[in-house]
């Protein structure tokens, strides 16, 4: 069946997928609360930077990646001298890559979600004695958890399927950074490695189609949890 | 004094103007739709900063645009009964009625939950989730939600609509015992004003619309 190769190939490209999104997540909503509900000098620009990784060319955000999170660069030598973190060929580097690709999605997702709780609730929820705070955490969160779903599902989709900025930044290492897609690309460059790209891109696939289930599961779930939560 | 008010704010292309100081305990509001009466109750419940004025409910300032004091929303203890309800839909009925009762158990003066869900007939719809209720089931779930919530005063903009006559009168008279009962001021905003004769001392009636901004 599946040999331990792949099975490695696949524990890596999930393991990455799972940790960019879990990051990501807090920061995502975050995002997308700030869009959706504030008004605030530089919404704009914030709005263009998180759409940025999903405008430019994969190769030229894993470039900048590279220049800002490098041996070299600002970032990257902030992490190895505080936390002696190093992103570089590792797979932590591509989780990185894979969030930042997924940010942009996972934001849109959740921002609409929040834009469509509608804000009179909040008010009377005010009205009734709730602090701003106490306020979103029992109307606006979860009546936008469907979208915060949604969004979750799609990064995921999405780090899954990260090509080009990863290999830009951490190159194609067995073991840290090649995930499914570096090692399809891997299996195409070498004569004969036809077989071993088919078992790859059918599991590849297969993956992708049970994350897209099991969200749809989830977003039905809290949809139907609506009437039962007390 | 029961509602002290003055303010001014521009809605839109027109501007509300309110200027009055009453004793009553009740005070009925009425005018056209469009004369601003949801927008005042809104400003009154802190939802709106009114651009200029003063807003005192019994004896507390809640707003002060002068000295710049505004009393945050949660902080007003207005019992609001909205017009459009605004039942939480991802809660049921009970959810929904003890969503203030934090507040309620801290006020000096509380009213007792299984009483007003006896009078206003929604003690069989404490599972219920909102978008299985009728119309008028949702009003009187808003009333009750608004009235446990430990309600320093009240706001009630509409309360009657959607609710067949003999219920209307059944909510009135409820909502005239409750008042004798709790004395909290009351501001009733209403398109019928005959019905107010029994519980309002004094009805207002804001002008046909908000004036026009001077260019």
């Amino acid at each position: 069946m599946i040999t331990s190769a792949e099975w490695s190939i696949i524990g890596l490209s999930l393991k990455v997928s799972l940790v960019a999104i879990t990051l990501t997540l807090p920061l995502a909503y975050a995002l997308a609360w700030l869009l959706a509900r504030r008004l605030f000098p530089g919404r704009s620009l914030l709005d263009a930077l998180v759409h940025l990784p999903l405008v430019v060319p994969p190769v030229v955000t894993g470039w900048l990646l590279l220049i800002l999170f490098g041996r070299t660069g600002p970032l990257g030598m902030m992490l190895e001298n505080l936390f002696g973190i190093s992103l570089v060929f590792r797979w932590t580097g591509a989780a990185v890559a894979a969030a930042v690709m997924a940010l942009p999605l996972m934001v849109r997702a959740m921002r609409l979600s929040i834009e469509a709780v509608d804000r009179r609730l909040v008010g009377a929820a005010r009205t009734l004695g709730a602090s701003p705070w106490h306020a979103f955490r029992t109307i606006t969160l979860p009546l936008s958890l469907p979208g915060i779903l949604a969004g979750a599902m799609l990064g995921f989709a999405r780090s899954l399927g990260e090509f080009g900025a990863t290999i830009t930044f951490v190159s194609n290492i067995p073991g840290q950074t090649r995930t499914l897609p570096l090692a399809i690309y891997t299996g195409l460059q070498v004569p004969g490695g036809e077989s071993d790209v088919t078992r790859l891109a059918i599991m590849s696939i297969l993956l992708s189609l049970s994350a897209l289930l099991v969200s749809e599961w989830l977003i039905r779930r809290a949809n139907g949890a609506r009437a039962h939560v007390v | 004094m029961s509602f002290e008010i003055a303010l001014r704010h521009r809605i839109g292309e027109c501007e509300l103007s309110v200027q009055f100081a009453v004793q009553d305990q009740v005070l009925g509001l009425t005018g056209p739709s469009g004369a601003g009466k949801t927008s005042l109750l809104n400003c009154i419940a802190g939802l709106i900063r009114p651009a200029q004025g003063r807003i005192v409910v019994g004896s507390r300032v809640l707003a002060d645009t002068h000295s710049g004091l505004s009393v945050p929303i949660e902080q007003r203890h207005a019992g609001y009964v909205f017009q459009d309800a605004r039942l939480f839909p991802h809660m049921n009925v009970a959810a929904n009625l003890a969503y203030g009762r934090r507040r309620a158990d801290a006020a000096p003066r509380s009213i007792d939950s299984a009483m007003v869900q006896e009078v206003l007939g929604i003690t069989q719809l404490a599972n219920r989730s909102p978008d299985t209720l009728s119309g008028g089931e949702v009003r009187r779930v808003a009333i009750a939600r608004a009235l446990l919530s430990g309600p320093q005063f009240l706001l009630l903009d509409e309360p009657l609509a959607s609710l067949d006559q003999p219920r209307a009168l059944e909510i009135l008279s409820m909502i005239e015992d409750l008042v004798r009962e709790i004395r909290i001021p009351v501001l009733f905003v209403t398109h019928q004003p005959d019905l107010l004769e029994q519980l309002a001392s004094n009805i207002l009636e804001l002008p046909q619309s908000p004036l026009p901004l001077q260019r």
